[in-house]
């Protein structure tokens, strides 16, 4: 059996809200990114499409979240929490060692497009700090020595 | 006083309850058959006289706002969770969320029958890919044992923004908009989400209402203090040797928890300050370490017991760089609507920068709490006032240091402090966050 298309994967999440609510915008365009990799011109048309809104109102909506990627990203994600608590305890030694062992600065994919760097607003492990979150999952606390360690397992 | 495990009863450390059967052997769904068993009212009548505030921030009592719901308005009524859990130094809805959702699922249902809702909704911050997972898990399981009882709970995830903690621009984001706050009134008690009357809680505050029933009302209120009932999970963090979350009943001295409990200083440093609820909050100093953290207690001492997110800050932080990194997060997360908090936020940034590297005049440090001052009160939503409540205290409570700063032209502590170079997602865009702003 065929995977379900994206445009039948969001009519299933639209089911979930009132009628004519546009509640399913996040949802679908997080499906979308989570195919594509990014959220591409082609990819808003194909949302919207699925929703009945305009490719510019996805836009305008996904241009206000900081995970939806309007450009595109690395195989993998590194994301360094630099909030307060986090730097407290090393999150920019923690930062430097990625940059470092990447050679690439904050917002930047490596060259061969495996992995892009961030730095993120509190991620919400703060008493376990630094907090770096791999391809969306949490790892805490990170040194700066285990960064290395990390790398070579993205790099594989 | 000292820990006291409610909320997070039974989930030891280093044991979770997040399968229903473990759930089960701590009593866990008993209070929803009771619930069932009684009239909405009866429900309702336990929360008000809990007198439990609210976790999430606001500190607004829970039972008094789900009695504003209106009444006989034709329209269904929502219970909408915000576990968009985002103020720094706050962690301890992920801890609920990750040890014990089904205590959070149970609270959503006994709410539910409490107000009338059908339809819960909660909204998850998209970062907590883990605690979703969970929550959805148990949420199968719950729905297996067949406890939902003709109750749907929607789990919709978050993408990172974090305004949408605010309680209307939540609304706007569930609702598939941009999450800008709305105008209030009319209240979301009035016309919430989908324009309907919608009660909107904190997953903590949810999390109590099982307690609250299992213990009664008055008896619950008879913890913690005199207006600030019951107990709350902590976030500990910064420069402290054992981080973590630590439910403590309210009351509970600033001291006690970063010492007895959280081990102290580490390295053999100084206690320096301390942020008592999130870094929305005015700083305390070190002499004001045996606050007891309650509502009216950290209210005394010039401060807010907020998000309840204690930051520990040792004494080789530059204020100044902590301000810096403080404003950076509000200007990156301020969502544009209302002028003061767009451009203040902005001016706030470029000021502090110039202040840490030696380049700002005497002018400029009032300046600086000038713009503070033409923020505070004067924004659609709370955001404004976060940026400029902290800022503004640490110039008031450590003004030599930002004094030495200009009188220095630099940095007093020479590249040394723990905050150095710290580096924020504003440096990562494309526009130029110290752009000149025209005098």
């Amino acid at each position: 059996m065929a995977a379900p298309s994206l445009y039948d994967e969001i009519q299933g999440i639209r089911a979930q809200y009132p009628p004519r609510a546009k509640s399913a915008v996040l949802p679908a365009l997080r499906l979308a990114q989570e195919r594509y990799g990014w959220l591409s011109p082609d990819a808003f048309r194909e949302v919207a499409d699925a929703l009945d809104e305009t490719p510019a109102y996805c836009e305008s909506v996904a241009s206000f979240y900081d995970m939806f990627h309007l450009a595109p990203v690395g195989e993998h994600l590194v994301e360094v929490c630099t909030n307060i608590s986090c730097a407290l305890v090393g999150a920019q030694q923690v930062l430097e060692a990625f940059e470092a062992e990447l050679g690439v600065h904050p917002g930047e994919t490596t060259p061969d497009g495996s992995v892009t760097l961030r730095t993120v607003e509190c991620a919400g492990g703060c008493g376990w700090g630094t907090v770096v979150a791999v391809d969306h999952r949490y790892r805490e606390p990170v040194k700066a020595e285990d960064v290395p360690a990390i790398v070579q397992e993205l790099r594989g | 006083m000292s820990a006291q495990r409610l909320v997070l009863q039974g989930a030891e450390p280093g044991r979770d309850l997040t399968a229903i059967a473990d759930y089960r052997e701590v009593g866990g769904y008993g209070q929803l058959e009771r619930a069932r068993g009684l009239e909405p009212q009866a429900v309702l009548d336990e929360l008000l006289a809990a007198n439990v505030r609210g976790r999430g921030g606001a500190g607004f009592p829970m039972g008094k706002k789900a009695s504003f719901l209106a009444k006989g308005t034709g329209k269904p009524t929502y219970l909408v969770v915000n576990a968009d859990e985002s103020e720094p130094g706050t962690f301890k809805d992920r801890e609920i969320m990750f040890t014990v959702p089904h205590r959070l699922i149970e609270g959503c249902l006994v709410t539910a029958h409490a107000i009338g809702a059908t339809n819960v909704f909660v909204y998850i911050r998209g970062e907590y890919l883990h605690e979703f997972e969970i929550l959805r898990a148990a949420l199968d399981e719950a729905r297996a044992a067949n406890l939902l009882g003709g109750v749907t709970i929607v789990l919709h995830r978050g993408a990172g923004a974090y305004i949408c903690g605010e309680e209307t621009a939540l609304l706007e984001s569930l609702e598939g908009e941009r999450g800008q706050p709305r105008t209030k009134p009319p209240f979301p008690a009035v016309a919430g989400l989908y324009a309907s009357p919608s009660l909107i809680n904190n997953v903590e505050t949810i999390a109590t209402v099982p307690i609250i029933l299992e213990l009664g009302g008055d008896a619950y209120a008879k913890l913690g203090v005199d207006n600030s009932s019951g107990t709350r999970v902590f976030s500990l963090s910064g420069n402290v040797a054992n981080g973590g979350n630590f439910e403590l009943e309210l009351g509970t001295s600033l001291r006690e928890l970063i010492y007895d409990i959280g081990g102290g200083i580490p390295g053999g440093r100084e206690l320096k300050a301390v942020i008592p609820g999130g870094s929305s909050v005015p700083v305390l100093t070190a002499d004001q370490v045996d606050t007891p953290l309650d509502f009216d207690s950290v209210a005394e001492a010039g401060s807010m017991l907020g998000s309840g997110a204690v930051i520990v800050i040792d004494d080789r932080a530059c204020m100044v760089q902590l301000g810096l990194r403080v404003a950076q997060f509000y200007m990156h997360e301020s969502c544009g609507k209302c002028t003061p908090c767009r451009e203040g936020t902005r001016w706030m940034v470029q000021l502090l920068r110039k202040i840490e590297d030696g380049q700002a005049s005497q002018g400029e440090l009032d300046l600086l709490l000038n713009v503070c001052d033409r923020i505070l009160g004067k924004c659609l939503c709370p955001l404004g006032d976060a940026a400029a409540m902290p800022i503004a205290s640490y110039v008031d409570r450590f003004r030599a240091e930002f004094q030495a700063h200009i009188d220095q032209g630099g940095c007093p502590f020479g590249g040394e402090s723990s905050l150095e170079g710290i580096f924020a997602p504003v440096d990562q865009h494309t526009h130029d966050p110290v752009a000149e702003v025209p005098a």
